[in-house]
């Protein structure tokens, strides 16, 4: 386990670097100069001159990327060409945002796939349970910014009983943010939860057949009973690899959630700074996310080899 | 044998058919021109010729959905197509030798790519190249590369300890030869219901682009983008918002359901099993 755990964490660690080079050498292609966007055209030589010393982007690229790199590995992430702020603090800022609307939208997914798949699993052949099953192919379909979309007409159009969009930060007014947060978590929620509705009730289907089950219930446990002692926790372990899987999904639906309901996160920080052509804040943010995916899946890699010794040789 | 049907396949095709059907039809007729805008018509409701109405631009909801629907199967199309193309190579070369440094290299940049989700390199190719539909289609097109490169090269590999390989190699063909003449035919099923789901995926992407802003540009029909245009108007106008959502779900549903559909047609093992459930 440690050696592969070693192993992993190389590979997260190479991963990083080249995704790093990638998103760098992409922006670098980037058309116009910094400077030059920065002062407008009627610029003198010698101000743009004095500009790009400033900024560092008289250097060869080489240079400019080892800083880049290792002032992220600091958590600097430098400072805009086109505000002059720095652009660590405003993604520390936005990255708080992201992840509550991440982690929201996760709970609610379990709150609704693990209850209604186990019920799906146990009653497959009953109406109720093929509904569900129908209901949840459904509501893969529906992308999140459209459940936003529909959400909005209900809640906000319809019964007005929540905002159609805005956020109010924690410290301000509890309550208010809840509110706020209420309908993107549901638009994240929904769609993530009918995804891993199917998942749980794969699972726990297949643990239905198993032998220790049909034991557990020779031995006079009820259905539901054997079920919730033996079976519940091995189908997890399914269940909880592709619950890794969705954070990252999550975490990118979010930049568009963040759109529909005038969030301030990170898709938000990410499409103004490409609409700003703000090269700095859009190579950082786009690092931050790609660095969460790769986290994530690292994450799940371990916690499945963890669970499954089998799989450690596999790779 | 008796065929039997399954109920979700033919959802799924009834669905498909229609969106392409809908695409096909706007190539040579709509019930007015997508793009034409019309101050007095604006907003016109439903009737009179507009039957599904206009939007804020006065420009008929039903010829956008058409077109836009044209929109769709281009961009799910060349995206799919361009991860295909790619990712099935890499798969089968992966699963042919399958612990050389090759196939730890394919599996290696496979993992890398798939941190960059469609959305974020199509940002990023927006940025430097512009936002419009060819950087949407490269964007979700190499985003799903690994999708296809993983089940490749998962279907490669069970193909590869058959007993038609060994011999094929013991009469001396060449890798080449194997790859093309026994490997491609038997993982093709496979790389069908991938390319069906991929395909769903691609329209979801798509979607969400435009709505960004980072897809297809105006005056041409999206439907992502006519959902965000009528994200404003949702208070007054919700039907406009409403045909444009139907359709990306509708269209999604019938790509998943066909996948869906084909998997369970396609592998025998998977039929039994659901027979029995």
């Amino acid at each position: 386990m440690i050696l592969y755990l070693v192993k992993r964490l190389a590979v997260l660690v190479v991963s990083t670097a080249v995704a790093g080079v990638v998103v760098f050498a992409f922006m670098a292609l980037l058309p116009g100069d910094p400077a030059e966007i920065a002062l407008g055209v009627n610029a003198t030589p010698e101000a743009l001159e004095e500009l790009r010393r400033q900024f560092g982007t008289d250097r060869p690229a080489a240079a400019q990327f080892a800083d880049w790199f290792g002032g992220l590995a600091q958590g600097d992430f430098g400072t805009s060409y086109v505000t002059s702020s720095p652009i660590g603090p405003q993604v520390a800022d936005r990255l708080g945002v992201t992840v509550t609307l991440v982690l929201g939208g996760m709970v609610i997914a379990l709150l609704i796939a693990v209850p209604l798949g186990v019920f799906a699993a146990v009653h497959h052949r009953d109406p109720l349970g093929v509904a569900i099953s129908a209901a949840s192919q459904v509501g893969i379909a529906i992308p999140a910014f459209l459940a936003g979309i529909l959400l909005v007409f209900v809640f906000a159009v319809q019964a007005q009983a929540l905002p159609s969009g805005g956020y109010v930060p924690f410290t301000e007014s509890p309550g208010e943010w809840l509110r706020g947060l209420l309908l993107p978590w549901l638009s994240l929620g929904l769609v993530q939860g009918a995804v891993l509705t199917r998942y749980v009730r794969s699972a726990v289907l297949d643990v239905m057949r198993e032998d220790y089950l049909r034991t557990a219930r020779a031995k006079g446990r009820g259905r539901m009973g054997a079920l919730w002692r033996h079976g519940l926790r091995n189908a997890s372990v399914p269940v909880v690899t592709v619950l890794g899987l969705q954070l990252a999904t999550l975490l990118i639906g979010a930049v568009v959630v963040e759109r529909v309901f005038v969030i301030p996160g990170l898709g938000d920080l990410l499409l103004n700074g490409v609409a700003g052509r703000d090269l700095l804040l859009v190579q950082g943010v786009v690092m931050v996310l790609v660095v969460a995916v790769l986290l994530i899946n690292f994450v799940v890699d371990v916690a499945y080899a963890a669970l499954d010794p089998r799989l450690r040789g596999a790779r | 044998m008796r065929l039997r049907v399954n109920a979700g396949l033919v959802a799924g095709a009834v669905l498909v058919g229609l969106v392409v059907l809908a695409a096909l039809v706007s190539f040579v007729w709509t019930p007015h021109d997508p793009t034409l805008v019309d101050a007095a018509g604006k907003l016109r409701d439903p009737g009179d010729g507009y039957l599904l109405g206009a939007d804020k631009f006065g420009r008929d909801t039903l010829s956008q959905l058409m077109v836009g629907a044209r929109t769709t199967l281009y961009v799910g199309i060349v995206a799919v197509g361009i991860a295909a193309l790619l990712g099935t190579p890499l798969g089968v070369i992966a699963g042919m030798t399958p612990y050389g440094w090759l196939s730890e290299l394919v599996m290696r940049v496979n993992d890398l790519v798939f941190a960059f989700p469609a959305l974020l390199l199509a940002v990023m190719l927006g940025a430097v190249y512009g936002a419009g539909t060819l950087t949407a289609m490269i964007a979700i097109g190499v985003a799903t590369v690994p999708a296809f490169a993983r089940v490749a090269r998962a279907a490669t590999l069970q193909v590869m300890v058959t007993d038609y390989i060994l011999a094929a190699r013991a009469a001396g063909r060449r890798g080449t030869a194997i790859a093309f003449r026994h490997v491609l035919p038997n993982i093709g099923s496979m790389l069908i219901v991938q390319a069906s789901v991929s395909f769903a995926i691609a329209i979801l992407a798509e979607a969400a682009l435009s709505f960004l802003g980072f897809g297809t540009r105006p005056p041409t029909p999206s439907w992502g983008r006519m959902l965000q245009e009528s994200q404003e108007l949702l208070f007054s106008t919700p039907r406009l918002a409403l045909w444009p959502g139907l359709a990306i779900a509708l269209a999604v549903l019938g790509f998943n359901l066909l996948g869906d559909g084909l998997r369970d047609h396609l592998d025998p093992k998977l039929r039994r099993i659901r027979a029995e459930r």
